[in-house]
Formats: C-alpha cells, structure tokens, sequence
C-alpha cells in the first residue's frame, strides 16, 4: 500500500479522502489555492503545498505543479477527488508518464467517456440501452437543428465534455433552438473548452438512477446497488438515495449488470458510476458514466457499509476487489442532502459570504456530515459553493427522511443565503414521502417548496425582542459603577411605566413592538396582543417562556442583524437604530451586480435607448450565466466595467438614467 | 450585620386601612403625573410632531442608552400654581445614563407655551443644574424655547436666581470640569442663544433649531433688514460660517445620537470612594410600607419597618439602640451602597438630638453619605427640655447637618415641622436631593398648633379689649387657618414651589434614593470641617 499520497482537490471531498488514508495509515499532501489558505483540508493534511492565485486554473488545474509537488514530497498516488482534474486524461496520462499512481481509471477509460458522444457509441455497441438523440461529430449549427427536429421536443442539448449540469438546456421549441443552442455552447466552451454538443430525446418524467460500479485491474467489476438522484434542479442534484425506491430486485440486477458490461467494455479500472434515465414503465437508457468517485457516493457507503475510497485506494495499488458481488449486502436506506450557498428564491443563485455561525447536527451512526468548512470560512467565487453534504441512514426509508429533517434543523449556517430550509421543505414533503420521484419534481411542487416562509410572524418578533433585551441586560452599565440603579435596562421611571418602544426590521418592513419590564419577565406588545416572556440567552442559545409555551431558539448576531434559526427556517431581523449616513445620489439609477462573478458580455452601449426588460449585460459566477435585464425604459448614461472583468456584489455595472433625467 | 425583624400584622384593620389610603394617594399622584407627560396636551403634540420635531418626553428616551432609568424631578412643578396650565413648568429635567455617565438632562417642552420660561421653569432649571453642579453630572440641555415668558419678566429676568442665571451655572460649571452639551432642536433666541453658545460642544437640527440674539421682526424693525430665521440662525450658518454650533443634525434623531457620541467622548469614569457591595433586594416587599405608613399623620409607626423596606437584605447596623431612642441612626447599604441612616421615631429630644450629631460626625469621618427620613413634628417644648437646654443640643445637630459635606438625602416619610425641618436636613441644608412622599406634610408647624397659637393671640387680645369670644367664634377663626396649613402643607402645593425635587410612590423609594447615592458619588469626596459646637 502507498505510505504518502496527494489529494488534488480542496473542501469536503479532499477532507473525505484524507479521512480514510489518515485511517489507513497513508500520509496526505495537500494542495491549495491562495483562497484556501486556512482551509480545513489545508489543516488536516499532514503538509501542504501552496499552488497558486485563487482561480481554478492557476491552482487546482495545474497539473504540472501538482506533478511537481508529488516528486517534491514524495507522494506515490495523487487522489483527484470529483471535478478540477479528476477525469482529465492529460493529468491522468502525466501522471503515469511520471511513474505517479492516478487513483481512478485509465486514461484510456476516461477518454472513452469523457465525450458523451463517443461513449454512447461504445455502451451501444455494448449493449446497454440508449436514448434516442444525436450524438454526431458534424456540430454546424444547422446539423444539430435538423437532428434536433429528427428527435422531436422536448430534448436536451448537453456539452459533449460536460457534466454537473453546466452547458446544458432543455429545449421546448424548435423556435428556442438557436438561442439555447448558442448560450449552451458558449457556457461549455468557457466550463471545458470544447464547445460541441449532443442532442437527447428529453423524458417527460425520468428518474434520474445511477449504478456504482467498482473494477480492479484483475478484471473483475462489481456493481454496489443504485443511487437514486431524481431530485435536482437545473440538472444538479439536491437530494440523494440509496437504495432507490420502489425498484425491483430484477431491475436493480439488470440495470447493475449493465453497469458492469459498460465498465468492462472500457476496461475500467477503480469507482465509477453509470447513470441511467429510468423511465416510469421500468425501462432504463443509459446516459452517461462518471470515471470518478461522485459526490454522493456516501449514500452507498451508508447503505453497503463500505468505505469507497478505502476500496480506490487498493484497487490503485493493485489490489483485488476486497468483495464478490455476492458478498455486496445493502442495509436500510440512505439519504444525502447537498447543503449550498445559494439563494433558492431567487432562481438558486450561487451566494458568496463568510459562515458567520456554523452549527452540525451530532454526527452518529445515523448522522453524517462531509464538509471542507468551519466557522468563519469563506465561500468564495472561485469554487463551487457547497457547504457540506448531510447523509442520514436508517432502518427504511421513512426513518431516514425523518432523521435528515431533524438533522437540517440543527444544521444552523449564517452569514449567507442557504438552500436549507429548501431542502427540509423537500425532505419533508408528502411526495417526496410519498415517492413520486422523477427529475421534474422540483419544477412541479414549485409552490410548496418556495411557498414564503411558514414561521409565525409575531412569535419571531417577540422572541427576537427578547433576544435583544436580554442582550441589553449584559449590555451598557454605568462606566466604573455597574451595580449602580443606573446601570440598570428596565426602562425605570419615577411615579409611571415606561413601555420602550422596539423596532424591529425585516426585510423592508419594520414592525413597532413596545416592552415594558415586569418582575422576572418582560411584557412584549405587538400588533395590539400582550405576550409574557421570560427569556434566558446563553451564548447561542435562547431559551423562551413565551405566555406559558417553553422553547429553545438558537441563533447568532452578526453585527446588527439577529438570525434565529427554527425549524430549519431562519428569521433574521435588525433593532431599528436610525442612521444618519449623507444620502448617496450617485447610487441611483444604477444596476448594480447580484454576485461576485465576471462581466462576459455586455449588450449595450453608452447612450442607447433600451427598454424595461432588455438584457443590458451578462455575468458569470460558479459558472452560470446571469442576465441584468434595465428594469425600466430609459438611456443607458455609463458602463461601469469591460468584458471579462471581475466584479463584486454590489458593483454598479450599468448607469439608466430615465428619459426625463436624460432630458433634464 | 444584623437583620431587621418585621413586627407588622398585615390582616390587621389597621394595615387595611393604611393600605387602602395610602394607595388611593399614591393612585393620585401617578394620576398627576400621568396628566404632566402630556405636556401641552394633544393639540400642541400634534403640531408639534407635523413639524417633524419628537416630543421632550421622546427626545429624552432617544437620549438616553437604550433601558435605562430615569430619575425625573420636580414632574409637579408649578402644578396649579399659574392661572394658566404649566404643566411641569414646561421644562423636563431628570438624570439618566447616557453613553454609560449618568448625566443631567435639562429638556424643554415647547408643547407648554412655547417652552417659555415662567419664573419656576426658570427655578426648575436652576435646581437641575445645581444638583449637577453639586454631583459632577454632565448636563446636556435639549433646547426648544421661546425664552423668558414676557409678561412676567420682572419675575424672570431680574434677580439673582432668575433666567441669567443659567449662563452663569454653565460657565461656573464648565469651569469645574463639568461638561455643558447643548442641542438645538427648536428656538434658541436672545438670551437662550447663550445655552448653545455657553455650552462646550453644541449641536444644531437643520431646518429646526435657530440661534440669534434678535428674531427676523426684531431684526426687521431695528435694522430693516428682512430675512428668514433659518438664514438668519439656522444650522447651516452656525456650522458653516459662525461656528456658534458645532455638529450639523439632519434631525432630532439625529442630533440625540450625537449628543450620545459626545458624551462617550467625554473620557469619564466614575470612580465611588467607597466600599461597594454586591447589592441585594430587601427581605420585604416595598409596597407593605402602605399599610404601615396610611395618610394619617397622627398614627405613629416604627421608622425600622420602613429601614427594613429600603435597604440591602433588610441588614441594619443601628449605632446607639438604647440611648436618644426617638431618633434612630444606624448603617446600612443601599444597592451595595454605604449608608448612614438617620429617621425619627417620634419628638427629638436633648439626647436624641447629641445622639444625631454624634452619628453624623461618625459618617462624615468616614465619608458615608447621609439619609435623612423625616418624619418629625419638632424638638421637645417646654421648661424640662430648654432648662436642660434643648435649644443648645438641636443647635449641635443642625451644626452637624450643616456642615456635614458627605452625600445627604432627605426623604420626608411623614410630618416635616419647625426646627425639625432643619435637623434633619431640610431644603435648606442643601441635601443633594430631597423627596416626599404624598403623606407627607410639611409647615413652620402644624396646622393646628398654629391655628391655637394664633387663637391664643387674637383670645388675648380681645380679653385685653374685654371683650367676650365664644367657642363656636374660636373655632370658625381656626378653620381656615387650619385650612391653609393643610394646603399650604401638602407635597403637591410644597412640590409645585420647588422645595422638593419631587413627590415619589413609597414603594420606589429604595431605587431613588439609590439612584440619588448614585448620582451623588460623581462628585469628588469632599472634606467636612464642622463649626463650633455648643457644648
């Protein structure tokens, strides 16, 4: 076995590995960017070694520096995680040409599937169902709209060397067709620097299931049962399972063994997984194969007992496989949820910010947390914005849902916008209970799942009111006198009672709360109703007495903004303090950008009349395409920045002046 | 230290009916006082608000760190004094913490008559600025006033403790260290110009508050120049070009949080000169002292029952339990405070009187402060007492009560009657702070007693005319004397002249008197030499 590897990859996958190597008594080099200084990967590893600038492509792509630091440090294998350059075949031929173990396949393996298209030709020749579509070499725009017409709509165009979902769209119409066509190539291009794309029937209501597959350079391949991933959106998964529900035992060996003939005719070595569309009648297409360890991988673990990566490890190191597929026994049921930094309401946009306050549920037997990040950590622009990966196990399924509802509501973030309470809404839906899986749920229980917030208004103001009181209490005292009566926060007023107005901010609106301090307790008036509270805040945790019902909040302030957590919600609210700041005229009138990200296009110029909807400019951030659409008619009167430039949250891009301003 | 034992029957028909009477005075009084925070009433509120302008009342709350106490005085100033409504003299003063200083807010209400000064705002203000001045608070004065109240200006301008007065109070005070901090949130002409301009850092509200030494009509018709006041007095010419104001406020609001951050600049910090305690709350609940105390004068009670309601864990160390017993001293602590407590229980005699000197002397060597709870109809009369020279040993006690320079407060608990007045430091032996309860009266003496002394008089005389006086002429003679007395002698008539610092509900009388220690321990210890005791 090995006695040193490298890990080329940051956050809660790098953090996996070096778990298990660290428990088999492997040494890990890590390897970071300038962003990731004080990454927790960084600080588990036993040494690490700086690559470069924050962006990906002058760190975690460097597959010359990674090279380089293997032969520096002595490292035998190079671990490379999910993404960056875990299916590079350069990387992976680099690293063979330098006597350095690649742990994942053969390059030749990974060129295989690497394009979609030529792999489809391979599984076909192979025998494993295809779904109609176009998987050509000729891509002239026109070539692709007469396959596309020939395939009917819906489909789906893919990048050809794509994955998580990036450079892809669903097509309606062939009226949509050059425009989608367009964008998904140059999405591809700028996320894999190959523009080429193929066309796919597009099932109306697939599940989305995927094979784990296992082979070692013996020639022996394994299939470790199925994961269901029907929930994403945008085509990235949300939620994961194993084993996938409601399939039967034939099923799951035809589709397992299909999985394997597809490995074998590519003469796979190490974790790989194929993924099926698996239509609603039983049948099943197969899509695509990833030559890599996948992010959900977990699920499997939970259910099988197994440690994936332990198996990578000695599968790279010439191992056989350790088990028969016979010996393979799945257990209960497994879900995973990927926590993100996003903003679910508004179109699940990436959200960038510091992890202000950081809470995990308990890790146990039923509880797992994988995640690259503690409190205090940065989510930058640079990588992709999962938080963590919360994997939940129990004897069925109904079990585990109820465990990951519970443990999402312990799993406390703050600092930015996150899809948790998004993703308890989703475990805790009665369909998804119900299993009506297919990849459209989202889209379909849309309402349910965006539904405004269903914490009860009034009872978060009070216990925010009561947060802030008691924070009070340990607040300002006579300076040099804190016993003093003046050092008191009751509000004391001679022959009278002094109700102390307390405003509290939410959103845009501001609600007026009175208090007034009785003994013991405080009475919080709110929208004409008295509550009694008594309230004790201890570090983070506030405990309530609100008119006789007990409960802890848990919460965190940052600054003036007060978020409590509650049932995987949140509610975050300000003390109004009034500010006297000059009003800045000079911000008016000007669009700004929603994220940090780059400028890739903008589509007007200085002087042009647009009108109320008009796409002024295109960002990019995570690899997504944002349009800044002029929110109402008027003259654009600057731009702010170039193509290509990096821009901060809250930079003005745009300066739209109305046509009266213009005039004046 | 020792505890004090409560002996009270709270079921007895007498706790009952104390109870009951004594409630029903302090009900009024929150009545009263309640009727005073509306200032000007409604209308005047209202225009008042449409100007974008927050009330006193507000303006202090902003003021003030969010929570805190406020220990207003004199809310009865000038109550059913002028022929016209007052109420509080149109002028809010109180000590509260600001930025963490315990600070004396000086606020006036333009909701009354324009916040114009009657000659008891202008007492009430100068009553504000010397507890100040005695207690080192730093005074932030929240100006809003059209100035003295001409029709009454012989009673405003003049004399020494009239309207000039405040100028005075400031420069003598800035000059002791004692920060002046002025904000300008409405009128500030002719003399009022000198608050902001007197202060050490003033601050202004745009478009609200005006400084000159002459009005645009004054102007006008002394010069005929014509210009509007905010071009004449406003911010922006005071911030900008004369330099009379300091800091430029876009509102009230606005200018509260930098009179907050000015007092944070203040670099001050208190620093007690004495042994502190953890405070703890009596063993008794505050609001028994209704049932033991009533409204009845003539019913005496245990001052120890009220001791025992005021200070810390009900402990009271008493110094000379055996020896002048209707006077009882003792120490005690008071929110963690030292305190040497002087009250009656009953007439002072010779022995109570050296008794009372002794237990100052005692506090002042070891710079305690003093309370006094007074509750006395006089020193002992008649040939016993001044051939054993009663007149001499109360001398003594009012030697010491005036020389003393330790914190004194005063609580009048009961009767407060000629020289006892004065022995157990009256308004004029210049007690930090002095408070009654609604109980309370206080006269040369007692209504009846001067009503029989004056009969006896008017009896002598007409027997030397020799003439005749019937009983029922005695008594018609009597009852308005007696009348007057009673009016004359109640805590509203006394708290409406200013020669209290305010009426207070018996049950906060530990916070206030602790919020008055409080208040006092900002001044730096003073040295106390005593006079000549006649022996």
């Amino acid at each position: 076995m090995f006695n040193k590897i490298l890990i080329a990859n940051r956050g809660e996958i790098a953090c996996r590995v070096i778990k298990t190597a660290h428990r088999l008594g492997i040494k890990c080099v890590a390897v970071y960017s300038e962003a990731d200084r004080n990454a927790r990967h960084v600080a588990m590893a036993d040494e690490a070694f700086l690559l470069g600038p924050a962006p990906s492509s002058e760190s975690y792509l460097r597959a010359d520096r990674i090279i380089e630091i293997c032969k520096e440090s002595g490292a035998q294998a190079v671990h490379p995680g999910y993404g960056f350059l875990s299916e590079n075949t350069e990387f992976a031929n680099a690293c063979e040409r330098n006597g350095i173990v690649f742990i994942g396949p053969p390059s030749s393996a990974i060129a295989a599937m690497g394009s979609k298209s030529a792999a489809k030709a391979i599984m076909e020749t192979a025998g494993v169902p295809l779904v109609p579509g176009y998987h050509g070499d000729d891509q002239s725009p026109d070539t692709l709209k007469r396959e596309a017409e020939k395939c009917g709509f819906p489909l789906l165009l893919k990048a050809v060397a794509g994955g998580g979902g990036k450079g892809m769209r669903v097509v309606e119409s062939l009226k949509a067709f050059d425009e989608a066509l367009t964008s998904a190539c140059r999405e591809a291009k700028n996320a894999f620097g190959n523009p080429n794309m193929l066309i796919e029937k597009y099932l109306t209501q697939p599940r989305h299931v995927e094979i784990q597959v296992f082979c070692d350079s013996q020639g022996n391949g394994v299939y470790l049962a199925e994961r269901d991933c029907s929930i994403q959106r945008r085509h990235q998964k949300v939620i994961e399972e194993a084993p996938a529900p409601g399939l039967s035992d034939d099923t799951r060996r035809a589709m397992g063994e299909a999985a394997v003939r597809a490995a074998q005719a590519i003469d796979y070595v190490g974790a790989g997984t194929v993924e099926f569309l698996y239509d609603v009648d039983g049948s099943f297409y197969f899509m695509e194969m990833n030559t890599r360890l996948q992010v959900e991988h977990p699920v499997t673990e939970m259910i099988t007992g197994l440690d994936l990566v332990e198996w990578q490890l000695r599968v790279a190191d010439g191992e056989p496989l350790p088990l028969k597929q016979d010996e393979i026994k799945i257990r209960g049921h497994a879900l995973e949820a990927r926590i993100y930094a996003e903003d679910p309401d508004q179109d699940f946009l990436p959200a960038t910010g510091t992890l202000r306050y950081l809470r995990t549920p308990d890790e146990s037997a039923h509880v797992r947390v994988d995640t690259g990040v503690i409190e205090g950590d940065e989510v930058s622009v640079y990588y992709d914005p999962m938080i963590a990966k919360l994997i939940v196990w129990d004897d069925s399924r109904e079990g585990a849902i109820n465990r990951m509802v519970q443990a999402l509501e312990q799993y406390r973030i703050g600092g930015l916008k996150t899809n948790t309470r998004f993703l308890h809404r989703l475990a805790d839906a009665t369909p998804f209970r119900e299993v009506q899986l297919d990849t459209g749920f989202i889209e379909r229980h849309r309402e349910r799942l965006f539904a405004p917030g269903r914490l009860d208004l009034d009872r978060c103001l009070v216990s925010a009111a009561a947060w802030f009181l008691e924070l009070a209490r340990k607040g300002d005292r006579i300076r040099g006198d804190e016993h003093s009566p003046f050092s008191a926060q009751n509000g004391w007023r001679l022959n009278s009672e002094y109700a102390r107005p307390l405003k509290l901010v939410v959103g845009d609106m501001t609600h007026e709360l009175s208090v007034r301090e009785l003994p013991g307790e405080y009475e919080i008036t709110l929208s004409g109703a008295s509550h009694r509270v008594n309230a004790q805040l201890e570090k983070d945790a506030l405990q309530l007495v609100i008119d006789g019902h007990r409960l802890t909040l848990h919460g965190y302030q940052d600054g003036d903004n007060l978020t409590l957590f509650h049932e995987g919600d949140q509610f975050i609210c300000r003390q109004h303090r009034d500010t006297f700041a000059e009003t800045d005229q000079g911000a008016q009138g000007s669009l700004s950008a929603p994220m940090n990200g780059a400028v890739v296009a903008i589509l007007v110029g200085k002087g042009q009349q647009v009108e109320a909807g008009q796409t002024l400019v295109i960002m990019e951030a995570m690899k997504m395409e944002h349009s800044i659409h002029a929110p109402h008619d008027g003259i654009v009167s600057d731009i702010f920045f170039t193509e290509g430039e990096q821009v901060k949250e809250g930079d003005a891009l745009i300066a739209l002046a109305t046509d009266d301003e213009e005039a004046a | 230290m020792p505890v004090l034992q409560t002996k009270i029957n709270a079921r007895s028909d007498e706790f009952r009916h104390n109870d009951a009477s004594m409630r029903e005075a302090v009900a009024d009084l929150r009545d009263k006082v309640a009727t005073v925070e509306l200032g000007g009433g409604p209308d005047y509120q209202q225009r008042h608000l449409a100007r974008g302008k927050l009330l006193p009342r507000e303006r202090i709350n902003a003021l003030l760190d969010e929570g805190s106490p406020f220990l207003e005085l004199s809310q009865l100033a000038a109550y059913n004094v002028y022929d016209e409504n007052v109420p509080a003299a149109g002028i809010i003063t109180g000590i509260g913490r600001v930025s963490g200083v315990e600070c004396m807010i000086v606020a006036n209400d333009a909701t009354v008559k324009g916040g114009t000064y009657y000659p008891l705002t202008a007492k009430k203000h100068l009553r504000a600025q010397e507890i100040a001045e005695r207690n080192h608070l730093p005074c932030i004065y929240l100006v809003d006033s059209g100035g003295a109240n001409l029709p009454r200006q012989d009673e405003v301008f003049p004399d020494r403790d009239h309207f000039g007065r405040i100028f005075y109070n400031q420069a003598q005070m800035s000059a002791k260290g004692i920060p002046q901090i002025a904000v300008v949130m409405g009128l500030c002409t002719a003399g009022g110009a000198y608050v902001p301009a007197m202060a050490d850092e003033s601050i202004i509200v745009r478009n609200q508050g005006t400084i000159f030494l002459a009005g645009p009509p004054l102007v006008k018709a002394a010069t005929g120049e014509e210009v509007s006041a905010e071009d004449l007095g406003g911010a922006d010419v005071h911030c900008r070009t004369s330099g009379v104001a300091d800091h430029y406020a876009e509102n009230d609001a606005h200018a509260l949080q930098i009179a907050r951050n000015c007092v944070a600049n203040l670099n001050k910090r208190k620093n007690p000169p004495l042994d502190l305690r953890e405070p703890v709350a009596p063993l008794y609940a505050a609001d028994e002292l209704y049932g033991i105390v009533g409204t009845d004068l003539k019913k005496p009670y245990d001052a120890r029952e009220v001791i025992a309601r005021i200070v810390d864990g009900s402990e009271f160390d008493e110094f000379k339990k055996l020896y002048g017993t209707t006077l009882v001293t003792g120490f005690a602590h008071i929110y963690g405070y030292p305190v040497g407590i002087i009250a009656n229980n009953g007439i002072l005699f010779g022995d109570s009187a050296q008794k009372g000197a002794h237990f100052i002397e005692l506090c002042c060597q070891r710079n305690i402060p003093l309370l006094f709870l007074q509750n006395i109809t006089g020193f002992m009369v008649g040939q016993k007492a001044e051939s054993e020279g009663i007149a001499k040993h109360g001398a003594k006690m009012v030697t010491a009560v005036a020389c003393a320079n330790v914190p004194k407060l005063t609580v009048l608990i009961g009767g407060s009657f000629g020289a006892g007045n004065y022995g157990m430091c009256g308004r004029a032996y210049n007690p930090n702070f002095l408070w009654m309860w609604p109980n309370a009266r206080i006269s040369v003496m007692g209504g009846e007693q001067a009503a029989g002394v004056l009969a006896t008089v008017r009896r002598d005389g007409l027997e030397r005319q020799g003439k005749s006086w019937s009983a029922e002429e005695e008594a018609a003679f009597k009852k308005p004397i007696i009348e007057t007395y009673e009016h004359q002698g109640h805590p509203y008539y006394a708290s409406a002249r200013l020669w209290d610092d305010g009426v207070i509900d018996p049950a906060q009388t530990r916070e206030v008197v602790a919020m008055g220690l409080s208040a006092a321990l900002n001044a730096p210890q003073r040295e106390t030499r005593f006079g000549v005791f006649r022996m």
